[in-house]
Order: C-alpha cells, then structure tokens, then sequence
C-alpha cells in the first residue's frame, strides 16, 4: 500500500445555516479544501461524501453524484458513504483506501450534514433510525437515552460524578470560544450549569444523568480533506499530514447484548489497529479529537483508546491534563460538544482540525508543537468506530 | 387632543399588582435580573425591538410586530390592563414578555422575545410571565398560543398544555392553551426559579436605565451572523 497524506482542508462554520442546501454546504468545503492545497486545474480522480440522513432530513440521496455536477468534478468517481455518525469517518477511510490501492491519485473526501431543516425532537428521531428498530426504537431509545443508561453504569464502577460531566462541557465550550468554525460560542460555568439552584432550568435532565449541557448541538455544517500519495506531496502548496494508521471496528447493534456495557469494545480495537498501522502508541499523541457527542463519551473514549487507565480520564480531567497547555489536549475544537456534530460530517471534521493543529494554523487554539494528532468518529453506540493517528510529515 | 374623545378610546384600568423583581443565574454565571418595566421605558423597548422585524427566521419578525404593537399600544393608553416584564445582564436588555389581564380570573399572554438566545433566557422569562399572572395577579388561568415551533416547544410540551376549544386567543392563529393552577404547580420546580430580593446594587444597575445593544448586535445575537462572514 502506497503512504497517503491530507494535502489540504476545508470546513465551513457550523451552526445553523438556515440559507444554504446540503450540496451548497458540501461544495464550499470541498473548494475550500481544493483552494487550500491549491490543485490548480489538476483533475480529482474521485470524490467520497460522508452523509447519514440526507434522505430522511433533507429529502435528497446521491448527494456525492449531486456534489460532483455542482462544483464541475465530472468525471470524477463519486459515492455517498452513510455509516451513521461515523459516515465521514468512513468516508475518510474509503477514501484514503482507494489512493492508498494506488487506483487513485487525488481523492477529494467531503463530509456534510443538514440538520437544522427539521425541528430538534424530529433530529432526534431521525439520528434514533441507527438503533435497533424491534429491540431499541421501538421502546423510544434514543441516543441521549443510550448515553443516560451508559453513563449510570460508567460513573459509578468508574467514580465519575456530575460535576466531571460539566467540567468536559466547560472545557469544550471554552476551546469553542477560539473556534470560529464552532457552533456554540459561549461560555458556561460550573455554577450556571450545575451548582446554582437555578441550573436546573439552564440545564434541565434529559436522560438522567445526561442534563442539557452533557448533549452536543443539532449542527449542520461540512468540512473536506483532499487526499494524495506521499510521493505527490511537492506538488502542493501546504505541508503534508500524513494517514499514518486508521482502524475500524464494530461491536453489537444492541447495547443488552454486549457482555459489558461499559466496555466500548470497538473504540478498543479500532484505536489499537490504528496504532498498530501506525507504529505509534497513545502516549505518543500530542492533540486528539474524540466524538464527545455526550460528555461521558469523552471521558470513556480517552481511557478506552488507551490515553488514561480506567478511572483515570476524569482525574486527568480534573488534573487540567486535557485542556489547552495540558499534556494531551482533547478537543481543543470544541469537540462535537462546542464545535457542532453534523452527524455525517463529523469524522472529517475531526481530520481538519487535527491537521490545522499538526500544521500550526489552528490560531489562539493551537496545541504547541503537535505532532501526531488522533481522532475518534463513534458510530452507533459504539457500534461501529473509525480512528485514525495522523503525523506531521518533516 | 380632544380629552372627551380620548376618554372614550382611552380603557379604564384594572388594579394590577406589581411583579417583585428577582434574580436569575444564567448557565453563563452571569445574573439576569428581571423585573417589571414601567409605561416610561416603552421607547427604550421599541428601540430593541425594532431590528426583529426584518428578522423572518423563527417568526422573529412577526413576534417582534406584534410585540411592537402591542408596547406602543400601551404606551399610548390602548391595550388594557397591560404588564411588561423584561430580563437585563450588566443593565443589557437580552428579553421582554409580555401579556394582559382578560379578566380578572383569566390571564392573557402575549409575547416572548429574546434578544440573546441559547442561554434559555425566553424559557426563565415565559416562567415569570406564567408567575405573574398566578401568583402575584391572582388569577385562575393563563391562555396561551404559539407562533413559531420554538414557542410551541417551550410553552405547549415543556408545561404539558391541552388545547381548548370555544374561545378564541387574542392573537388567532393556532388553538388556544390554557394553565391551569394545577399544571403550573406542577411544571413550576422544574421551569421558574430566581431568588427575591435582589441585591440592592445588581437592582440599581438594572433600574439606572435599559441599556440596549446596536442594531446589528442584536441582529447578529439573533442570527449569529458572525459566523456567516467566514463562508
């Protein structure tokens, strides 16, 4: 397999874009993607869109056949990936795939989602389609309901509280603030969400213990990567990021039948291939992106890709270990929690940030000296997870 | 003016009681006081609520009309029996609500504006609101209707609201809710909260005089057009 490097990204800000269609939204992060490498005329030989629910949200399907024709890739290969909200994860592995087979040479990967086309309950419903429809939806599962019943079994055996719940949506609405990408850019404290009798409006329980401020945003918003062998990295005109492990793993449709619930067991050997790939182990990473779509997810993946031992990512928390100037720094986007969670353009969304960070362009939110930068794109509960380590190429 | 005419047009007023300020910790940690504004801070009112009306989304521009109406009306002595409660930060308007006694058992809310969103800011005001007419008005019932899905969301699901039939809410539109004392007895731990009295300084601050963002600021607080310019 030929090595494969992210030679320039895109994004637009997330948020509520009320004007714009989801291939209007995919079209200005692909250009922005092809502007930033500066490919000039040279022709993309395929393009992959991450996108869950464009059918159901939108009513539109083919979206990668649409993108194709709207920004003149023609006649660039194109499919749509759907994997839930690890679609632009997947995305992103199909495409670094196909350069790596050595079928393809230039490879644009976009990832989008419109969700704000319906109201959020609806959102809600559409995202709750990934879940088992005779054991799980039809009983009113949803994911913030998943997150409820996962956290009540993790907090306990792990002595997470409430209070390191806030202190994650704290971290990441403060990292969102140095994101003019993010969706939310507000700050929160600990006694307006949590200690103040008056919290329980600002952040009412949605799934107890899962309250307001433990769920990421109803987003839309895409974000775009351009893909290309390491040999052809000269001929652009950023420094090239290099893919230099991804992994992917699954785990049970259903959360009741996995032998521990509280093992995310797919997080487990999709980080572990994509160290493997890279040849590289957690305590080499100096930035990570993971998928806090619930805060408790973010303290769960850190322990489960092998950050912190069990029980220890609240502790590093607590320690400032993961903040901005922390000795590894979690979603210093804003993660899905601040930045947005467009569910499908989420994977590559990650990929952007990590390679602003590994590029120093990530403005008041840089990492210092990043070097190798690591993401996590949960799908499912758990179910389905894409990782991938990516390294700055001297 | 002819003072006989006006006496005809101009409606003879209910005895009101005055809604006791509170104060309000915002998830942002800031204080938000809120309190009864008076007949005199109309223009200041009007001045906030102006930039809405070119405002389609979330019926921003059809709330704030209304509204619009609604406070000159009272300012000029034609809506009857009229209440305005507003929210300030640091002596900043981010909200207003407003309503009416229908009767004297019967509350009549009108509107919900907030100027700064996603703090719930329009959910902590609608509670006052629904506070006012129960408790310090006395009245039996609130009747409520919605405009946008925001509001329908807010008011008719979180208060678990039934619509009537055989009135008719004063602003048309979508059938009419009605709470009750039992609902909003129950609904009232989980949506209205605020402790009373308010620190003499944060009340001095917030009475001094209505500060009011720019129009672009809170058209951008509205919108967050800010983030519109990196596209």
């Amino acid at each position: 397999m030929r090595g494969v490097a992210i030679v320039g990204v895109g994004m637009i800000p997330f948020g509520r874009r009320d004007e714009d269609t989801l291939v209007d939204m995919l079209s200005y992060a692909a250009l922005n993607a092809m502007d930033d490498a500066g490919i000039g005329d040279m022709p993309i030989d395929a393009a992959y869109v991450g996108n869950m629910g464009a059918g159901l949200f939108n009513h539109q399907t083919a979206v990668a056949s649409s993108l194709v024709d709207r920004i003149n890739l023609f006649p660039a290969a194109a499919e749509s990936v759907e994997n839930g909200p690890a679609s632009g994860g997947s995305a992103l592995k199909n495409g670094v795939l196909a350069v790596a087979s050595g079928y393809f040479d230039l490879v644009l990967v976009v990832a989008g989602e419109k969700m704000r086309e319906v109201v959020g309950p609806r959102a809600t419903d559409v995202v709750a389609t990934m879940t088992h429809p005779q054991a799980e939806y039809i009983y009113g599962a949803t994911l913030p309901s998943m997150a409820g019943m996962f956290a009540r079994l993790y907090m306990p055996k792990y002595g997470i509280t409430a209070e390191h719940l806030a202190k994650v949506a704290i971290k990441n609405h403060s990292n969102g603030l140095l994101n003019p990408y993010a969706h939310i850019h507000s700050r929160i404290t600990l006694e307006g969400i949590l200690t103040s009798p008056h919290a329980i409006v600002n952040n009412p329980f949605v799934a107890d213990p899962i309250r307001l401020y433990d769920c990421c945003p109803v987003s839309d918003g895409a974000a775009a990567c351009l893909l290309c062998p390491i040999e052809m990295v000269a001929q652009f005109k950023k420094p090239a990021i290099a893919v230099a492990g991804f992994g992917q793993a699954t785990d049970t449709h259903t959360l009741q039948e996995r032998e521990d619930p509280t093992d995310l067991k797919a997080v487990r050997l999709a980080a572990r291939q994509a160290f493997d790939m890279a040849k590289l182990s957690p305590g080499d990473v100096d930035v990570a992106e993971l998928h806090d779509a619930f805060t408790i997810l973010e303290i769960a993946e850190s322990e489960h890709v092998g950050f912190f031992e069990k029980g220890e990512g609240a502790k590093a928390l607590e320690r400032g270990q993961t903040q901005i100037g922390g000795s590894l720094p979690i979603n210093p986007s804003g993660g899905l929690k601040a930045r947005g969670h467009p569910v499908g353009a989420t994977g590559v969304a990650q990929a952007v940030e990590l390679t602003w960070q590994l590029r120093g362009e990530a403005g008041q939110r840089q990492v210092k000296n990043a070097e190798v930068g690591f993401s996590v794109n949960f799908g499912g509960f758990g179910n389905n997870v894409v990782a991938f380590v990516l390294r700055r190429e001297s | 003016m002819d003072t006989e005419l006006e006496a005809l047009l101009r409606p003879p007023a209910m005895r009101m009681a005055a809604y006791p300020s509170k104060v309000i910790t915002l998830a942002t940690g800031k204080q938000m006081v809120v309190r009864q504004a008076s007949r005199k801070d109309v223009p200041t009112l009007l001045d906030a609520v102006r930039p809405t009306l070119g405002i389609p989304r979330d019926y921003y521009d059809i709330v704030g009309a209304r509204l619009y109406a609604e406070l000159l009306g009272w300012y000029r002595y034609r809506v009857r029996d009229h209440y305005c409660l507003i929210g300030q930060v640091d002596g900043f308007l981010v909200g207003i609500v407003n309503g009416r006694m229908y009767t004297r058992e019967v509350g009549m809310s009108y509107h919900t504006l907030a100027v700064e969103r996603g703090l719930r800011i329009g959910a902590h005001l609608f509670a006052a609101k629904m506070e006012h007419h129960l408790e310090h008005l006395g009245q039996d019932e609130v009747w409520i209707t919605a405009e946008s899905p925001i509001g329908f969301r807010r008011w008719m699901i979180e208060y678990d609201l039934a619509p009537k039939e055989g009135a008719q809410h004063e602003l048309g539109g979508a059938s009419y809710y009605v709470l009750t004392r039992a609902l909003w007895d129950s609904a009232k731990p989980r949506l209205c909260v605020g402790d009373r009295p308010v620190p003499r300084k944060l009340l001095s601050l917030a009475e001094e005089g209505i500060k009011i963002a720019d129009e672009d600021t809170i058209t951008e607080q509205i919108l967050g057009a800010k983030r519109r310019m990196l596209q």
